[in-house]
């Protein structure tokens, strides 16, 4: 029993990181209508940026977090405004292929400037554990669900409550229709892109924070498994990210635990084709019928 | 004529190799209900989406004095032109309220809950269903609501493309009942319809619209009385 609640809690971590990631593949697609795949390699960014400002220019913890967001959220800003906006308008087979390129782009920079080996994340925040009737819970993994809980909330309070939420949700649904209404779809991608990124920063702090060593090729699996969950969730649902995010990280840490650690990707995978065969649209993507 | 407070001159949209509106002029003139009748596929929601700015056109289009041709798409509310587009396109997943709040986006906070009480005067059913989900209500609550949002701006021309599309008669009567209103209260309103009986009675004059051209024009009754016109568009 013991052993099932902490393999829930750290597969609750690890779904937290996978579900901020998860975020901003799911804005991106909804909004921007496109896969983000250079969207993993944010992350990977962001871990270095955090290496950057502490380890090397010996910034305080709280301009590490900030510096890592600002850098992430900038990068984001320019992906989007020179690599993908030129293409708008172009086949989305286009669009996939530089997005592909970019996440390239990014893996082979960070090889140029940090090299292949890894580097570990400094450890910043420390933490003390939490026992709770003979469970050890780790700082980091607290941490990592109660920022996660608080971006949950705030995310979905801006998206249902502010016009500027409306309108990336109008945007989503008819960009013709949000250009009538005097919304600039363009401002709004950037923006999509924006938060995304910053997202992005936040799941490189938290994946920093408990998982240390960084490479140039760090962002990539993680980012593949976010994708991976907002298919999951419902691609394009904001709640079916949160959702798949937590879920697959679950699944994840519970088939390493009680299966086998070689098998628990190929068990993830497998339960999201099992979940796209049952229900093409994923756990919360929803149609809604045109009425005449 | 003076100067319109739409003015169309020599404009033409193509769709790649495609020409759907060819060197097309005409006029609006303030407070007037202008309509724009032809046979599907005349190039009437191509003429009204390049107005709009959703669609690059050549040629020049003037709106209350000023060229829109630099004008970006979603820059043209401001400017006191508004569209219900054809198919309605409201913010199906998005609730009653959330569709007129977007159709207030550009106007400041302070004045939109004044300016929704008002569409709600003139469109009872919407305050009922107002935290309703838009793609559950019937069709013709639906063209209400896009009427509604695209009054949310409080524009000075209004262009709808095919309001009465897919409504049951009482309905198209309601709807064109209301165009008059709007009319009456200030709007300018730029009409297109395939029912052209209906767009002719309650406009002052009337443009035919075939194959991407202009082929006719004037006042509402005298196309109301052609023969040409009624061969084509009004059953014999
Ligand atoms: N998105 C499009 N791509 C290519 N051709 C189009 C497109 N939209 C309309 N057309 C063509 O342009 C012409 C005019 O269409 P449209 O303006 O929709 O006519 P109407 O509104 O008068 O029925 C038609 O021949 C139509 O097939
Ligand atoms: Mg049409």
């Amino acid at each position: 029993m013991i052993e099932f609640i902490k393999t829930l809690i750290s597969g609750l971590g690890l779904g937290s990181i996978y579900a901020l990631i998860a975020l901003g593949y799911t804005m991106v697609y909804g909004i921007a209508k496109m896969l983000n795949f250079a969207h993993g390699d944010v992350i990977m960014v962001g871990a270095y940026a955090g290496i950057v400002a502490f380890t090397s220019a010996g910034l305080p913890p709280v301009f590490t977090v900030f510096l890592s967001v600002a850098a992430c959220t900038l990068l984001g800003v320019l992906i989007e405004r020179f690599a993908y906006k030129p293409l708008r308008g172009a086949s989305s087979l286009s669009v996939l292929i530089t997005a592909i390129g970019m996440s390239y782009l990014l893996q082979n920079l960070a090889l140029m400037i940090f090299g292949s080996q890894q580097q570990a994340y400094p450890q910043y925040v420390k933490l003390p554990s939490v026992t709770l009737g003979g469970i050890t819970i780790d700082g980091i993994t607290l941490l990592t669900l109660g920022v996660t809980a608080l971006i949950m909330i705030g995310m979905s309070l801006f998206i249902n409550r502010t016009r500027l939420g409306k309108a990336m949700r109008a945007v989503a649904e008819d960009r013709g229709a949000a250009e009538l209404m005097g919304i600039s779809v363009d401002k709004t991608i950037a923006l999509t892109f924006a938060i995304g990124s910053a997202l992005a920063a936040v799941a490189s702090i938290c994946y920093g924070l408990t998982y240390v060593y960084i490479k140039p090729t760090t962002g990539a699996m993680p980012g593949i498994k976010a994708f991976t969950a907002a298919v999951f969730g419902g691609i394009g649902s904001i709640p079916g990210a949160m959702l798949g995010g937590i879920a697959l990280g679950v699944i994840e840490q519970m088939a390493k635990t009680y299966i086998s650690p070689l098998w628990a990707d190929a068990i993830v995978f497998a339960v999201l084709v099992l979940v796209l065969v049952i229900r093409p649209t994923g756990l919360m993507g929803k149609e809604v019928q045109e009425k005449v | 004529m003076s100067e319109g407070i739409l003015s169309v001159q020599n404009m033409s949209v193509s769709y790649g190799s495609i020409h759907a509106v060819k060197n097309i002029s005409f006029e609006v003139q303030e407070g007037e209900i202008v309509t724009l009748i032809g046979a599907n596929g005349a190039g009437k929601s191509t003429t009204l989406n390049a107005i709009a700015r959703l669609l690059p056109a050549s040629g020049e289009i003037r709106f209350a004095g000023d060229s829109l041709m630099h004008v970006p798409g979603h820059a043209v509310l401001k400017k006191g032109l508004a569209m219900v587009p054809e198919g309605r396109r409201i913010f199906l997943r998005m609730s009653v309220e959330e569709n007129l709040e977007m159709g207030a986006y550009i106007t400041p906070r302070s004045s939109m809950q004044e300016q929704m009480e008002d569409v709600f005067r003139r469109f009872p059913r919407l305050e009922e269903r107002r935290s309703q989900i838009a793609g559950t209500l019937s069709g013709g609550e639906q063209q209400m609501l896009a009427m509604g949002r695209a009054l949310m701006s409080k524009p000075k021309l209004l262009m709808m493309d095919e309001p009465s599309m897919g409504l049951a008669p009482i309905l198209v009567e309601q709807i064109f009942g209301i165009i008059r209103e709007l009319n009456a209260a200030g709007t300018t309103i730029l009409l297109v319809e395939q029912n052209a009986q209906a767009a002719l009675s309650v406009a002052d004059r009337g443009y035919v619209m075939e194959t991407g051209r202009i082929v006719m024009s004037g006042k509402a009754e005298e196309l109301l009385a052609s023969p040409a016109v009624k061969k084509a568009y009004l059953g014999g």
